[in-house]
């Protein structure tokens, strides 16, 4: 039985109001969208805040629309489930409803939000145990310590961003809109991270995400997401990668992007490699080699750490096999990529 | 402590607890409903499994605190809810289990049954792979898998059956 830290509930109308909430006490106090992921954490004693913020009572976090820019914007609160089915998003950002898809499982797709999602907490093997298992340890610099149990000495978290979704986000240039006590803002979703373990966010988490906007996507794009995990289901990912190709009208690769996930802190973008992909034709040899030098680029920039269960070095093996799957996927809409 | 206002298998309930407990805790620990099972309490095994609006949902990781104005669905719920509708017995889901022998130590049973009954609510003829993946959030630590994903198709097609057998009867009369 692992019970909660004892708190207070709150059930605010508007987001205006929610942020206000989370200011005025001088205790903690944190958001919670779907709960999968803060829940756990409190029940391991990794946060004990004296008030919590439920988000579901309001509305503009909520559901799916086409904006008239032909942008997407999606509710923060918008479930994971609700991703995976949405026609729209299937239609022209799969890779964001594959990874979705792969979150987890059934329940907890249905309870887990995309916002929650994007501001997931950060992994370790060595953080996310229960509090008994981590006071054996000695506790690590996450949490109640000082030293890291993945680098030998190191003076940095190293745990690791974990969400399947962020990735695929990263790919589709996605904006947040968030509310804080200064008003409302949007930021690139490329400018939300930062490589620290601890809170690999820019924004403290006293902002709330309240949007995600997707912008309106290239005539012609394909995506796809791949996902290296134990088990066919309930399991964070070992590694994952995102990819968007557009096509030009002869078929020619005019766009490229590429995501990978669960290495360091922060969701890493693969700039070079992607680059490799353009002008190359889906379906022949030029998009085959060049989908050979990604691969094998992605293997040399993507280092996995013993930060996250699975042998690493099994993970870093896997990065150029899984690259080369989900581009493939991407080009021929057969994704999402999973062993099992 | 608070008071929630829940609405548990078809009827309102005021129930007073502590402002930070789970769903589970109030189902178990307050309203003396167990078949919600408590099995690793976050997140992982499925066992603690309700229908909230009909959507399948960990009472484990759901506060109390957030499900108060829906519908909260327990496996306790089931067969009254069968009986009201005029049906015998048990679920036809629960018949379907007890036939099909899907349990052994039967811990998992509540949340694999709540999550079939949503899937069959949703599609009434599913595949083996619509089965598979619908119950991919309910661990069996007994790994008895293949004779509950044999129960829930057999339901499914005793609930078609049925459906079929009471469309022919209507059809005869008129």
């Amino acid at each position: 039985m692992l019970r909660l830290p004892k708190f207070e509930v709150k059930n605010p109308a508007t987001a205006e109001e929610a942020v206000a909430m989370i200011l005025e006490i001088e205790g903690d106090a944190r958001f919670i969208a779907g709960g999968t992921d803060l829940n756990p954490n409190m029940k391991h004693g990794l946060f004990a805040p004296e008030r919590v913020i439920a988000l579901n009572g309001i509305g503009e976090l909520q559901g799916i629309r086409l904006d008239e820019d032909g942008s997407m914007r999606i509710g923060a609160m918008a479930t994971l489930a609700e991703v995976t089915k949405h026609a729209e998003l299937n239609q022209f950002y799969p890779a964001l409803c594959q990874a979705a898809k792969l979150v987890s499982g059934p329940q907890l797709r249905n309870m887990g939000t995309l916002g929650g999602n994007v501001m997931l907490d950060t992994r370790c093997q060595w953080y996310n145990q229960t509090y008994f298992w981590r006071k054996s340890l000695g506790y690590c610099m996450k949490k109640d310590g000082s030293k890291c149990h993945v680098v030998e000495g190191g003076s940095k978290c190293v745990a690791a961003a974990s969400n399947d979704t962020a990735p695929a986000l990263m790919t589709l240039n996605a904006e947040l809109e968030f509310v804080t006590t200064e008003g409302r803002a949007r930021l690139p979703i490329a400018d939300l991270w930062q490589a620290d373990g601890i809170w690999n966010k820019k924004l403290p988490h006293t902002a709330l995400l309240v949007a995600i906007h997707l912008p309106k996507p290239a005539a012609n794009s394909h995506g796809a997401y791949g996902k290296l995990r134990d088990r066919g289901s309930v399991d964070f990912p070992l590694f994952g990668i995102a990819a968007r190709l557009n096509f030009g009208s002869d078929g020619t690769i005019e766009d490229a992007a590429l995501c990978a996930v669960a290495l360091q802190a922060r969701p890493w973008p693969l700039k070079k490699a992607a680059s490799l992909l353009i002008g190359t034709h889906p379906g022949k040899d030029d998009f085959n080699d060049a989908v050979e030098k990604v691969a094998n680029l992605a293997a040399k920039q993507c280092r996995p750490m013993p930060n996250i269960p699975g042998d690493h070095e099994y993970r870093h093996l896997m990065v150029p096999v899984f690259t080369r799957r989900t581009l493939h996927a991407a080009a021929s809409d057969e994704g999402p990529v999973h062993h099992v | 402590m608070r008071v929630f206002r829940l609405h548990v298998n078809g009827d309102p309930v005021e129930v007073a607890a502590p402002e930070h407990w789970t769903l589970l805790e109030v189902l178990r620990y307050q309203l003396g409903l167990t078949g919600s099972k408590q099995g690793c309490d976050k997140g992982d095994c499925g066992a603690c499994t309700v229908l909230v609006d009909g959507t399948p949902t960990l009472s484990c990781l759901s506060l109390a605190a957030t499900v108060e104005d829906q519908q909260i669905t327990t496996i306790e719920g089931l067969l009254p809810a069968h009986r009201a509708a005029g049906g015998e017995g048990a679920d036809p889901l629960q018949e379907s289990f007890d036939e099909s022998g899907a349990l052994q130590c039967g811990f998992c049973q509540p949340g694999m049954i709540l999550s079939a009954k949503a899937l069959l609510a949703e599609n009434p003829d599913p595949s083996a792979a619509e089965i598979k993946e619908s119950l991919a959030g309910n661990l069996c630590r007994c790994t008895g898998y293949t004779q509950i994903y044999e129960a829930v198709l057999a339901a499914a097609k005793a609930d078609m059956h049925a459906a079929i057998s009471t469309d022919s009867a209507k059809e005869v009369q008129s």
